[in-house]
């Protein structure tokens, strides 16, 4: 083992050590960038952007309530830390990233688990709970109309790497990787549906199939599932390292949450 | 047509032999279907699968969501109602573009055309990774299908 650790270590830390080199040359993003609403047709873009008629602000309100309501033995809620969510403008733009504490990459979904559970010390909310779409549609609205600020840097460099040999890995039944349909072949039809880029910039979003809201976990294993492939359980090292290389590859997309799609 | 043969994919001997012994008998081995063997010569398949194909069931598996799924990336001559996609190119008139056997490996392994296909292997097992459980060692379609499919192919000839 440690025989061909050492040399390991000398590379990635040789690559670490020239940013932008390894990524421009084995990563891409489609050109131009465009958000999935341009995909999505007349009525359902008429949906995500009247604030009235878009379903997914039920989930907002509701976000909102929870972010006031005191829970655990402190009797502490988001605001008693935060104060208005109005201060949370920007902060999605930095997620998904590594948590100091664990030295683990987290995206927002899990900081907000972690804070419920850690500082206001209460009961845990389960990955695409109610509650929880409700706090991570608020949370990352504050940052609407901003674009990802994501650097692929010696920390997190390698959930990147690993994000896309997924992103490129044919799997399933099927035998397809997401770049066949969101790099090969956006803008073409696959049935019914017309193929988008595959990015996340609009999620959490309430889809009309759905009939309520979903996570891009939840997309990402619509698409797993579409190809006849194994899905991993909401939140694994996998997706979370999938959202990290759909973060950098969304480029200046601006946020667009809460979206709405079909 | 290079006459190359290449032979491919016989039914593995150990699974036959797991299959005979009494512990294995249950419901997960003896839902695997044994694929039928089959030769390549260049960009055909000759020998055919199974029984000859039925057009009308061919027509159906290309157009249904539970087995075929060609029309998602295929446009297909008579789809009706059924919103076809344009991924690959329209099916109509291949049968006159394309002979039975040619048609039959098209169907059974896209990628011995071209490696970098997107269209699945029909008819093949190894080689995939991550297949959800119930799909495991299971080709998308049965040799009959393949050869109704091939049928239904071979009659779109405009
Ligand atoms: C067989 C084709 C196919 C494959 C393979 C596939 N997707 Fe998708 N994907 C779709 C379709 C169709 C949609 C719905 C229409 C759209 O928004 O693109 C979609 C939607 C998405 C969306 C939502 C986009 C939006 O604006 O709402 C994301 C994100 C996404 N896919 C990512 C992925 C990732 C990551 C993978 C691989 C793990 C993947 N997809 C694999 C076909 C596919
Ligand atoms: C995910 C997409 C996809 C699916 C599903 C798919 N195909 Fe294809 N098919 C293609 C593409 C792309 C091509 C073009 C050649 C290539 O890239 O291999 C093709 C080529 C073909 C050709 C050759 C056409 C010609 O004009 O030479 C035939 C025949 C064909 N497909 C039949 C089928 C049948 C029958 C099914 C279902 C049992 C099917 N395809 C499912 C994508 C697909």
């Amino acid at each position: 083992m440690s025989g061909y650790r050492l040399p390991l270590i000398l590379i990635a830390g040789w690559l670490a050590a020239a940013p932008g080199v390894s990524v421009a040359q084995t990563a891409v993003r489609p050109q131009p960038l465009k958000s999935g609403i341009e995909f999505t047709g007349p009525e359902v873009r008429a949906l995500q952007e009247d604030e009235f008629a878009n379903p997914a602000m039920l989930w907002i309100t509701r976000g909102a309530a929870l972010w006031q309501q005191p829970v655990g033995p402190a009797q502490q809620s988001c605001a008693s830390c935060h104060g208005d969510v109005a201060t949370m403008k920007g902060v999605a733009t930095h997620y998904p990233q590594i948590d100091k504490g664990s030295a683990r990459l987290i995206n927002l979904e899990g900081r907000i688990q972690q804070c419920r559970e850690v500082r206001q010390q209460t009961a845990p909310l389960r990955y695409e709970s109610e509650d929880l779409l409700a706090l991570t549609a608020l949370v990352r609205m504050q940052s609407r109309g901003m674009p990802l600020a994501i650097e692929i840097d010696p920390q997190n460099r390698r959930h990147f790497e690993r994000g896309r040999e997924l992103y490129y890995r044919r799997v399933g039944q099927m035998n397809l990787s997401c770049a066949n349909c969101h790099q090969d072949n956006w803008g073409k039809r696959l049935g019914p549906e017309t193929i988008s880029q595959g990015q996340g910039n609009p999620y959490p979003i309430y889809r009309l199939e759905w009939q309520t809201m979903g996570s891009l976990h939840r997309r990402l294993r619509a698409c797993l599932s579409g190809v006849r492939a194994e899905m991993l359980p909401y939140g694994a090292p996998e997706y979370l390292d999938l959202e990290l290389y759909l973060a950098w590859r969304s480029g200046d997309l601006p946020i667009e949450t809460p979206g709405v799609r079909r | 047509m290079s006459g190359e043969k290449t032979i491919s994919r016989w039914l593995p001997a150990w699974r036959g032999a797991l299959a005979a012994l009494p512990i294995f008998a249950g419901a997960a081995i003896a839902q695997v279907p044994a694929l039928v063997a089959y030769e390549i010569d260049g960009d055909e398949i000759r020998a055919p699968f199974a029984a000859a194909g039925d057009a009308g069931r061919g027509r159906a598996i290309v157009l249904s969501r539970e087995s075929g799924n060609c029309y998602l990336c295929h446009a297909v001559p008579d789809a009706g109602a059924v919103p076809v996609g344009n991924i690959g190119p329209s099916l109509a008139g291949v049968g006159a573009r394309a002979s039975a056997a040619q048609l039959r490996l098209r169907v059974v392994d896209s990628s011995r055309i071209n490696a970098r296909s997107v269209m699945p292997a029909y008819y093949r097992v190894e080689g995939l990774r991550q297949v959800a459980a119930v799909y495991r060692d299971k080709p998308l379609l049965t040799a009959q299908q393949v050869e109704d499919v091939v049928a239904y192919l071979s009659q779109l000839r405009n």
